[in-house]
Parts: structure tokens; sequence; C-alpha cells
């Protein structure tokens, strides 16, 4: 599933998931929204959340098995669709979460995969090996609005257009080239430790938690807006 | 006016006529619409369209001669709004399509004329011989809304400034720079069989067009919005 450690004033989720893949079902979402809960909980000012995985993968999408592994196409769909639901209700958790958060992305994440590492504040990936993909067109699946409205929050332009509509596995040069991802490392230790450095770098700033997480869903307003997750007033600044 | 050729899995739409600027007037734009309807009802998995023109020209706007030979300055106005209704149709038109499209840009496009290449989602340019002028704010023009969306969802920041605020005849390598273009070439042969190519490549992608149009419509969110464009369920997914 995913393990949380707590390191100082530093969160570690290492993602595990089900099997090399680490691959995504409601019971490894659940996990995952358990481990932020945790996070959440026990932040003070100048937490922040760093996630890593090891292996050839960083998250290679839904659990297809588990989809899959039923009776009927209907019911196939609808552990899709509430695959899906389990992911959006991760995403909220980590667009809410009051902290800053990085992915340290060591290998491949692709379809659902590839919004873990999009939902942190920074991502920073391995040049060597993994390519973010994201592959629906590819399988012939439109991608849902409100996943959309969250690519959008991410990206723009050409590299939008780049990420969803041309079917391609990209690696982290370009990924960088594209504004998707922060910075490039050689090797896993190499990105793992880049991401950890980051995340304490970010931690030393001692920001307001709250205040952090209101701003950030300030960046995926539409998001936020399809979702209905407003916007709470701050209470009165030191001015 | 335009002519439309099927050559295997490619559509390839020819601006040409009599007009060597290819302005844009009611008889080029039915054109224009009309050969992307047949391209539609006749496009299969895998279909792509690329745009052409030959000449000094990819299309230098709207046919103002044809406006400013009304019989009134009411009539004037008239023409010039009905001449807009047409380019928000084209670009209607262009978004909905559903196959993969390229421009290949081989010469001077203006005002309009950008805006049909930019309607595409490749756009190649000749390096040489070859600028995208937004003359609108020299001739003392708006740029309406709609177009205003289409910029905002393919450029951004200082690129889209540039481009829209700035007076600038844009040169193929600026346009690369600037991420409005993919990729520039010498000469107007070198242009056009570059397109062709890459629209033959992406055709060997083997998408299904209606996916890709709805994935490519989610790109452009705030341009469907004032177009009143509603995104459609595609069914079920093979999983």
């Amino acid at each position: 599933m995913c393990s949380l450690e707590k390191r100082g004033n530093l969160f570690i989720l290492t993602l595990t998931g089900k099997n090399v893949e680490h691959r995504l079902n409601p019971e490894v979402l659940s996990s995952i929204i358990s481990a932020l809960s945790r996070a959440k909980a026990e932040s003070t000012r100048g937490s922040a959340l760093v996630t890593v995985s090891h292996g050839k993968f960083f998250c290679n999408g839904f659990d297809l098995d588990w989809v899959n592994a039923t009776g009927s196409k209907q019911e196939a769909q609808q552990r899709f669709d509430y695959s899906l639901d389990c992911l959006t209700q991760l995403v909220q958790a980590f667009i809410s979460l009051p902290m800053p958060t990085v992915a340290a992305v060591n290998g491949h994440a692709a379809a659902a995969g590839v919004v873990i590492p999009l939902c942190h504040d920074y991502v920073v990936m391995r040049r060597d090996r993994g390519v973010l993909y994201v592959n629906d067109l590819e399988m012939g699946l439109k991608i849902p609005e409100l996943y959309m409205a969250f690519f959008r929050a991410k990206t723009s332009g050409w590299a939008l257009r780049d990420l969803v509509l041309r079917g391609l596995k990209i690696k982290g040069e370009e990924l960088l080239k594209m504004g998707i991802v922060d910075a490039v490392y050689d090797g896993e230790v190499g990105v793992t430790n880049a991401g950890m450095k980051m995340a304490d770098d970010l931690a030393r700033r001692k920001w307001d938690g709250e205040v952090y997480a209101e701003i950030r869903k300030g960046l995926y307003s539409e998001f936020c807006g399809m979702l209905g997750i407003a916007s709470k007033a701050i209470g009165t600044p030191k001015l | 006016m335009c002519s439309l050729e099927k050559r295997g899995n490619l559509f390839i739409l020819i601006l040409n006529g009599q007009n060597g600027e290819h302005r844009l007037n009611p008889n080029l734009f039915s054109s224009i619409i009309s050969a992307l309807s047949r391209a539609k009802a006749e496009s299969t998995r895998g279909s792509a369209l690329v745009t052409l023109s030959h000449g000094k020209f990819f299309c230098n706007g709207f046919d103002l001669d044809w406006v400013n030979a009304a019989g009134s300055d009411e009539e004037t106005q008239q023409r010039f709004n009905l001449l807009l209704d047409y380019l928000k149709q084209l670009v209607l038109a262009f978004i909905s399509l559903p196959m993969p499209t390229i421009a290949a840009v081989n010469g001077h496009a203006a005002a309009g004329g950008v805006v049909l290449a930019l309607c595409h989602d490749y756009v190649l340019m000749r390096r040489h011989r070859s600028v995208l002028n937004m003359i609108d704010l020299d001739l003392g023009i708006k740029i309406p809304e709609p177009f205003m969306a289409l910029f905002r969802a393919k450029i951004s920041g200082s690129a889209r400034r540039d481009l829209l605020l700035r007076g600038l005849k844009i040169k193929g390598e600026e346009a690369l720079k600037m991420g409005i273009v993919e990729a520039v070439y010498d000469g107007d042969e070198e242009v056009t069989n570059a397109g062709i190519k890459m629209a033959d490549d992406l055709a060997k992608r083997n998408w299904h067009g209606e996916v890709y149009a709805e994935i490519r419509k989610g790109l452009y969110s705030e341009l469907c919005d004032i177009l009143g464009i509603a995104s459609t369920p595609i069914a079920t997914p093979k999983l």
C-alpha cells in the first residue's frame, strides 16, 4: 500500500501499492489518503511532505486486474468509476494538505499514475529512467472533464497538448522543458535525495500550513470549483 | 478558394484560388468549412488533416476590399461582422474535427490568417519568407473574445503579449522560441513535405477520432464555453 515515516519536520510517504507497478485500487488509494490524514493531523508550521517510491515504476495507473475481475462489463465499469472517485478524493487530500509537497519520481508513471506526482507542488524526476505517459488517447478513453481541469492547472499551450493529445512517453528532460517537472537527477538515490532536500528546504521556510494550503488551492481554482471545495477565509493576519 | 484532396488516410486542404493572398471572404470561408465537413464525414480511425498553401502568403486575413466595397458604413460593419461570424464557425469546425490537424505555413499569415493557422493542433512554418502578424492593433481593430480565448489556450506569458500587443512580424525562429510553432523549415516544398509527413506520422497512431476531438476540446475549455460547445460523453471504455 504505502508507508508514512516522520523524520524531523519531514513526512516521507513511500508508495508501495499493489505489486511492483504500485498500481492503484480503492484499498491502496484509501491507505494513501489515511497517510495524508495522519500527516495533516501531525503537521506544524514548517512541515513538508515528500513522496517517494522504489524500483522501475513510480505508479503505473489503476489496478486493472482488480477492475476486470468481475462478472460483467457493467461491474468492471463500476469498479473503474469507483477507483476514479477514490483518486479524486486523493487529489483533494493532496491539494488541501497544509504543507509543501514534493514528488520524487524514480520510475514510470502512466495513466492515473501520472496524476499522483502532478498533485504535488514540486516534481523532481530521474533523467536516466522513467517516463510520464498519459495514455488515455491510446486506450480510446476520453479524459474526464475534472482531470482536464487538473492538467490545465499544471500546464498550458503546447506542453498541455503534448502531455494529453500526443500519446507520448515523456522523459524527464522533456518534462523539464515543458515546465511539468522542476529538476532532473541521475539515479534513484539521486532523485530521492534531491526530493528530500527540496522538501527540507521548503520546510525551513516555516510557513503557516493553513495559509499555504489556501494559496495552493488558488492554483487549482477551476478544479476546486468543479469539486465544490470552497476557499476558507483566513483569520486576521498580523500586519 | 480551397480544395480537399484525400491521399490514403490524409486529408490535404489546399488554400488556392486566384487571390494570391488567400484572403478570407464568405466564399473562401464557406469553401473551407465545407471541406472540413467532408473530411469529418469521411474520417475514420487514423485520419489526419494538413492545410497547405503555396506562394508568398498562407493567409493574409480578411478580405477588406470586399468589406469596404459595401454601400454604406453600416453595411461595411455588417460585412465585417459576417466575416467574424464565419471565423468563429471555422474555429469551431477545426477544434471539433475528429483527427489531428497540421498547418504548414509556407508564407505570411496576418490577423484572421494567424487564427486559421492556430486552429490547427500543430503549426509548421518556413524559417524565412514567412511571418505571423497580428496586425489588428496596427489597424485599430479589437480582437474579439473567442479569438482571444484561442490565443490564451495556445500561447502563454510574454509570448502571448508579444504576439498580440506588440505589432510584431514574427518570423519562424522566433515563433518556434515562443512555442507557437512546432518546427521550422527552409523552403515551400520542405515545409509542405514536413506537414504531410507529420500528418502521416500522427495518422499512423490510429487514434479514435471522436476521443481525439474530445480530449482536444479540453485544451480549449474557455473557448468551448464561449462558443457553447458542450463536451460529449464517450461510450464505455474497453478496459
